[in-house]
Formats: C-alpha cells, structure tokens, sequence
C-alpha cells in the first residue's frame, strides 16, 4: 500500500506523532505522562524566542557553527576520472566533523539539555552506539554541570575506547550493557528501563530521530540547522540550490537534518545510505532494505527481526550505524518515494574512509564514509554542473583502531 | 465463558485475593513449560500470566529478559506460544489465562489473526506493557471486539488527569505496578500502594491486582491484605533458573522449584486479612 503523496512533506507528524502508519507513542504506562510532559515542554520551549536565542548563542560559540560547506575538489576531479563522457557532479562536503566533539550529535544534544534544564531535570541519560551521541551528551553535561549517565553496549564499549575513554573525562557515567546483543539497541533498552526507574529528575536524551513522539520530530528539529546552513551557503557559493543530498542512515538524524528543509524542492534528488555491512544477502543493518514494519523503542517503523518479530542484531563495520531500526519519518519517507535509500558494505565505507582522507585530508568516521562511498559513485553519473552535498557527519579519530585493525595493523 | 470475571467474583466471595502467577511461555523448554503450567493451578495459582518472549523486553529486569531469551533460545514462537496455551486449556477449563508481553510479535504475526488463535487456544485476556491507552486501536479495541480483555497496566505516574483514558477499555481486571521501574527491581512501599490502590478503587468497578517486587511469601500476604490480586513472576522465573542444570536443561526438581514457590506464595495470600471493603464486586 502505497500512502498517499502530501501537498508538503515537511509538516509531519501528526499530533498523535504518526508520519503515515510510522512514528507513535509505543512505551509502558510509567513513561507515557512523561513523554506527554516532554511534549509541552518541547512545544513550548519551540515558540519561545529566549529558548532559540540561548541555544542560537551555544551552537555559534561553543559549538563553531556554521560548519563550512566545503568544495571537495579531489573527489570530484576523483569521480570525474572515474565517469564516462565528460560527466561529474560538482560535490560538496557539508562539514559537521568540524563541530565541537566531532560529530552533528551535538546540535541535537544541547537542544535537548536546555530543555532538560527547562524542566529542571538534574539527571541525564543517553544511549550511544559509536560513542559519538554519548560524548556529546557528556559534553553538554559537564558544562551545565548534570550529572551525565551513558549506557553502551558492551560490545561497542569494546570498538569504540577512545570515546569511552572520552566520556570518562568529561565526568560522564559509562554503563557497559551485557544484555542481548550488547549494541545500540540494547543500549536503548536499558536507558529506557532506566528511565521507567527514575522518572522524577531524569532526562532521556536520545541521540536519533527515533524513539516515541516526541523524540524523532525534536531531534529533526533540532538537526535541521545543517540543512538550513547548507541551503544558504550553497546559495552563496553558486547562486542556485544543490541538486542532490546523501547521507549515511543510522537511525537517521544528520540525514533527517540535511534533508528535511529540501524536502519541498522536488527536483532535489535525496539519498539516504545504509549499512549493508557484510552484504545484504549475508548480515547488515539496512533496516530499509532488509526489514520490515514493526514496533520497537516506542515507534513504528522498519526493523530487522525474524518472521517472529523477534528484532535481529544488525551487523555493520560502523557501530553508529549498527542499529536493527530507523527513524519513522524515513520509513515514511521510503514508502512515499520521496527519498531513495541506498546502502554501502564495511567494505565500500573502507574504501571511501580512506579516499577521503588522501584526496582531501579529512579522515571522515565509517559512518558518513558509507555516505561518501555511494557519492562518488552518483556523482559519476551526472552532469558537471550537477551541485552534491554529503554530509560529513563525523570525523574518523574514534574508528582509527578499527579500520587499522581491518587493514592489517599499521 | 468469562473466566476471569468468575475467579474474581469467587474469591471476593471467599474473601481472599487472588494469587496471580507469571511464567515465560516456553522456559526453560515447551514441554517443561507446560509441566509447569499444569501444576501451577493445584499449588495455589489463581490467574496464570503467560509471557510471550520477546528479544526486547524494555520493561523486564534481568530476570524475566533472561527468561525470554531462554525460552527464545529454546525455539518459541508466538505460534508456540498458542499452542502451549491451547494445551494447558484441555487439562484446565477454569483458570484464567493471559497472554503478557509486547507488541512486535504480535504485529508481525497478524493482530487479527493472532486475536482469533488466542480466542480459539481458549487464552482469556492479554496484557500489552508497549500499548498505552493513546495507540488502543492498535490491539485493545480489536481485542475487546474478539471476546478477550485487555488488561492494562496502572503505574505511579498514571495521574488524576489520566486515570479515565487508562481504565476506559481496561477490561478483566487492573494491573497495578507498584514501583516505577522494571520487574523484579525493588520492593513496593506497602503505604503507598494502599492509597494507590484506594485511589483506583475510587475510578474503577474491576478487579486491582499489583505486581512488580513481590518476592516472597511475606511482601504477596502484604499485598493481598490491600488488593484483590497479587502478582508474582521474577521469583517464579528465577526459581525455574535456578533449577536448571550447568546447561541451562530443566532437572527432575524444576517443576517442583515453581510450585513450591508457588505453595508458600498461596499460603501468604491465603493467610493475608483482608484490609479493606471490598467495593463494587458482586460478591
Ligand atoms: C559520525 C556519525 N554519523 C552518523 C551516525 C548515525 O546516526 P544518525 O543516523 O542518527 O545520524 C553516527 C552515530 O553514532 C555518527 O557518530
């Protein structure tokens, strides 16, 4: 069943959080009047111009924004060597590895700490998978000086340590979770139990445009900046709008961010990129390519699980990706045409890892190298005027052991 | 046949509250599981809670996740699941029994279908913890259309404001959880769940059963002397863990480690003074 295609795609969700048949409010009784009250908060904190104001102010001076739109002209000339009769898009880098702590997470992060701090919540919890949203939330934590709680799977306290190890510093709690799979997802699971547990002064900041209403139309919102910098700063550079976005689909906020104030251009071609890990016949973490509608972590949405509805472990080289869900919005957004899902394995996210870093010396983080990894391959099929922006979610420190440790040691 | 309606209306008769009992469908193994089952009700269960295991069980403390994913690992299905339901049913034509746990599996198998298939293994109510009152159109009103109950969880923080939405397509009886936290985590304040369950009592005809920390034979008498149900599942499911052998295979003891659990949990019930008028039941 195809939904039907709306007049705009950009006034989702609907008041009961539903963007089509995905999104919702799927949690336990305990949590169901605290989303509500995050709800008012939130929609009041939207319409207050000091709440906007203050968080303005943190993102230009503490965060470094705007982040640079960057003409990558290596990868360019790189693709147009590689593409047939005379063809290149121009591509863009929209530069978020460049913001404090290294990663877009910190745009939604201090979005949602003033918001806790509206609500006088002392105490915050997050979920992480790569480490990234957990040090952003540690960041914001330190410095209004909240106690800072990051659950993370075992597993990835394991491939991830010099963001563990950041985390620590920055006086953070890092709990290493041992059930289930001991990634993201369960990472999530606990956060929630944790919350369910102290629901008086704790704070769920969650690090995707996923979990129950409120949580995927907030994080969108909070994330959008990158996609409204983008908007003017490619209309700066080259008097026009991009013709194409791409970026890499955790659950998918930094895409959600570049894409959402595009979504009304039609003629804008928009590409999310999954983890096709191992491959998609074999395992990975595309839940769009390989899943199905199911209801996990408060939302509706595209899930890998059996024929059961038992959830599966996704399996990708990048544990930020390595989630066996995504945001609803994008399941919406699948099911309408409007955005095309695309995937890359840990092997093609390698390749581009280290392409990047030689043509343009910036050593992306596995997650956006995915992103980067279909670009190239786009950008060779069009035409030369044709403007791309990939959204350089992240920098590559965090995953050096990683990447070492598949090719061979250093 | 309105099985649950009737035990409550027995009990409130007998003046005692019932002793609700939570396994997971399939631990350690399927045929173990419905050994269980079928002894439950001679050691004193009133009200058997069946768990539908689940990977993510956002809810459950380690207990009762580390049930799920015996059971899991043990090959249960929802399918499974129905089928162990339908045999506890041909051995036992009274006592109530629900279906308890999220909403994936039952989304992915067919709400529809999976609604008629309960019906048919003769399962009396369920219980979803992931489907509060504001997505009822997913499964409780189509629940409450196929002639089950569908049972919802109360909580702390379920306020005045809201009380009405969550009791409005409640049917069966009320679940009240006494702590804010996960199963298995720490014990209900016994003061506090009185007024609680007064408050409830105040908005609501049906029957409260509270669960969540109720461990042992003396924290289910304290229960049952406020409540007319007391519900009990981490201690029943550790009981089962710790019966098994160093591969995690039920031993001869593993019946008999539930319902001797089960037996000193009835006779707390049994023994509790009922504290409080019963209001609204026919008795
Ligand atoms: C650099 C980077 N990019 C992308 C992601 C994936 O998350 P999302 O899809 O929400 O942007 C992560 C998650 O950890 C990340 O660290």
């Amino acid at each position: 069943m195809k939904p039907e295609i709306p007049n705009s795609f950009r006034t989702g969700p609907d008041e009961r959080g539903h963007f089509g048949v995905y999104g919702g409010r799927f949690v336990a009784e305990t949590l169901m009047p605290l989303i509500l009250d995050l709800e008012r908060h939130y929609e009041a904190a939207k319409r207050d111009p000091a709440f906007k104001a203050e968080l303005d102010h943190l993102l230009t001076h503490y965060v470094g924004r705007p982040s640079p739109l960057y003409f990558a002209e290596r990868l360019t000339d790189y693709a147009r060597e590689k593409a047939t009769g005379g063809r290149g898009a121009k591509i863009y880098f929209k530069r978020e590895e460049l913001n404090h702590t290294g990663a877009h997470k910190i745009n939604n992060v201090l979005g949602q700490i003033l918001l806790a701090r509206r609500m006088g919540k002392s105490r915050i919890i997050a979920e992480t998978g790569a480490g990234q949203h957990g040090v952003a939330t540690a960041t914001a934590c330190a410095k209004f000086g909240l106690e800072c709680i990051v659950y993370m799977g075992a597993v990835d306290v394991e491939r991830q340590k010099p963001n563990v190890f950041r985390m620590n510093m920055l006086g953070a709690k890092v709990v290493p979770v041992l059930s289930g799979a001991r990634t993201l997802k369960d990472a999530m699971n606990e956060a929630l139990r944790d919350w369910v547990t102290n629901v008086e002064n704790t704070f769920y900041c969650i690090g995707t445009v996923a979990g129950p209403h409120p949580y995927p139309a907030m994080v969108r919102d909070f994330q959008c900046i990158i996609g409204e910098e983008t908007r003017a700063q490619m209309l700066a550079a080259e008097g026009r709008l991009p013709d194409s976005l791409i970026a890499c689909i955790g659950g998918g906020s930094n895409a959600m961010g570049l894409f959402h104030p595009f979504l009304d251009e039609r003629q804008i071609e928009i590409y999310g990129v999954e983890a096709a890990g191992y491959g998609l016949d074999k395992k990975h973490a595309a839940s769009l390519a390989g899943g199905r509608p199911g209801v996990l972590h408060g939302n509706r949405t595209y899930l890998l699980m059996d024929g059961d509805g038992q959830i599966e472990e996704g399996h990708s080289i990048s544990a930020g990706l390595d989630y066996p869900g995504i945001g609803p919005e994008h399941a919406w957004l699948k099911e309408t045409g409007r955005v095309i899902y695309l995937s890359a394995t840990d092997d093609e996210a390698l390749a581009a890892f280290q392409l990047c870093a030689k043509l343009e010396g910036i050593i992306p983080a596995l997650e956006p190298a995915h992103a980067l990894a279909r670009a190239v391959e786009i950008a060779a099929e069009k035409p030369r005027d044709h403007l791309m922006v990939v959204n350089l979610s992240g920098r590559g420190d965090k995953d050096l052991f990683t990447v070492a440790d598949h090719l061979g040691g250093m | 046949m309105r099985r649950i309606e009737t035990r409550f209306a027995e009990l409130a008769r007998a003046r005692r509250a019932a002793l609700v009992t939570f396994v997971m469908a399939g631990d350690p193994d399927l045929e173990t599981s419905l050994a269980i089952l079928k002894a439950l009700p001679a050691a004193g269960a009133d009200v058997i809670e069946l768990g539908m295991p689940f990977t993510d069980p956002m809810a459950d403390g380690p207990a009762i996740q580390a049930a799920g994913l015996r059971a899991l690992h043990a090959g249960t299905t929802l399918a499974k699941t129905l089928a162990l339901a339908a045999d506890f049913r041909a051995h036992d034509r009274t006592t109530p029994l629900v279906l308890m746990g999220y909403y994936n599996p039952i989304y992915v198998h067919g709400v529809r279908q999976f609604l008629a298939e309960a019906k048919k293994a003769g399962v009396d109510g369920v219980i979803v913890v992931d489907l509060p009152p504001e997505e009822d159109s997913e499964l409780c009103i189509p629940a409450r259309e196929a002639g089950l109950a569908f049972i919802r969880l109360a909580t702390p923080t379920t306020d005045a404001a809201r009380l009405p939405a969550v009791l409005a397509h409640t049917s069966g009886f009320l679940y009240y959880v006494s702590i804010t936290g996960i199963t298995g985590a720490g014990a209900p304040d016994v003061a506090k769940v009185t007024a609680a369950v007064a408050r409830l009592k105040q908005h609501t005809d049906l029957p409260v059963a509270v669960g969540f920390g109720v461990k042992n034979a003396a924290s289910a008498a304290a229960i049952a002397s406020i409540a007319d149900g007391v519900v009990v599942g981490s201690a029943l499911v550790e009981a089962i863990r710790k019966s098994l052998d160093e591969a995690g295979r039920p031993t001869p003891g593993s019946v008999a480690a539930v319902t001797g659990l089960v037996r000193e949990l009835a006779a707390g019930v049994h023994a509790a003074a009922r504290g409080f008028a019963r209001t609204g039941q026919s008795a």
